[in-house]
């Protein structure tokens, strides 16, 4: 099935939840609204046309751009039987992000956003086990986040560098 | 002492048990198996066959309790630098430290994360660096008989308080 094809069916059963489709690119994606992503993901999982068997990665991306601040979650999906893939993209403000967990769609998504959740801090409502996945449980802050200000030490271990470092990161 | 030293037969050596100690310690370094990174794989080639470790009677124990020599190869990260000074504080005395490669020196390439710990130094001890992103065999051996050489300067009898001091006993 064409990606087109695809947004086309989306617009129809999701009217105004739905848009900024770019079919040109190397990886078609589409904007999704943030209250509607469960049941779009849903039904493309479950509708034998497009049959998305696969969330293959779930990331996010922050965005600082002026007039432009978001936290972007990002959903790829791919179907085996298909063999046609498509990005979700799902826009979030960078102050407190929230969004409904896909853990219930595709079992793959606790890890996933159990990552982005370390990295970003956005807070996926309804996940079964939201806990930090890389970083320590005792971290402080979400490293990936632009606003992130490394700790002057973790765990009593100084995080200063060499001085020459220091004046070339400044 | 000349005329007993005389009465020796001639297989009896004498020395200083100093001398003897260390001879026998920096003749069998048994280092731990730590590797965290691509370094790991240079320490692999170091034990191997051209550059031989063996030879100086150096063997890769799996625990730190067995070990006499921790050879630190590899980026290491915070979650990580916990473990390491566990590791360390389980081998027995007395104990060595290699840090192997840039990333364990400083940090390395991937100093500026925020994961990575800024050099081994910051948690433990280090004897001997050895530079180099990874460090030839060659260089890692350097660094090994940098160690040995430490090695037979120590005083067991008469400690020395410079380094009592320094290892924080």
């Amino acid at each position: 099935m064409q990606v087109q094809e695809i947004y086309n069916k989306l617009e129809k059963q999701f009217p105004g939840k739905v848009g900024l489709f770019r079919g040109d690119i190397f990886d078609p994606c589409l904007n999704v609204d943030a209250g509607a992503i469960v049941e779009v993901c849903r039904y493309l999982r479950d509708d034998p046309e497009t049959s998305f068997e696969v969330l293959s990665d779930l990331t996010a991306v922050d965005w600082t751009k002026k007039d432009d601040e978001k936290i972007q979650v990002v959903y790829h999906l791919f179907s085996y039987g298909k063999r046609h893939q498509i990005v979700l993209k799902v826009d979030l403000p960078r102050e407190a992000p929230r969004i409904a967990t896909v853990e219930g769609v595709w079992k793959a998504a606790n890890w996933f956003e159990r990552e982005v959740f370390d990295l970003f801090g956005v807070d996926f409502v309804g996940h079964s086990d939201l806990r930090r996945i890389m970083l320590p449980e005792d971290w402080i802050g979400h490293p990936l986040r632009k606003d992130y200000v490394e700790q002057e030490e973790y765990d009593g271990i100084s995080t200063q560098r060499a001085p020459l470092v220091e004046k070339l990161l400044k | 002492m000349q005329p007993l030293l005389n009465s020796l037969p001639e297989t009896v050596f004498t020395t200083k048990v100093d001398e003897l100690l260390n001879w026998g310690r920096a003749s069998s370094q048994w280092y731990m198996l730590f590797g965290l990174a691509c370094c790991a794989i240079e320490l692999m080639q170091t034990g191997g066959p051209r550059a031989d470790l063996d030879r100086f009677g150096c063997v890769p124990r799996a625990t730190p309790r067995q070990s006499d020599l921790m050879i630190v190869a590899g980026t290491l990260t915070y979650k990580m630098a916990k473990r390491t000074k566990l590791l360390y504080d389980q081998m027995p005395d007395p104990k060595y430290v290699i840090s192997m490669g840039s990333c364990s020196n400083c940090g390395g390439l991937f100093q500026v994360a925020y994961s990575v710990c800024k050099g081994v130094d910051k948690i433990i001890p280090v004897d001997v660096y050895v530079p180099g992103c990874p460090p030839r065999p060659e260089a890692l051996t350097e660094g090994l008989l940098r160690i040995q050489d430490k090695m037979m300067r120590e005083r067991w009898l008469v400690k020395d308080p410079a380094r009592e001091e320094r290892a924080g006993t």
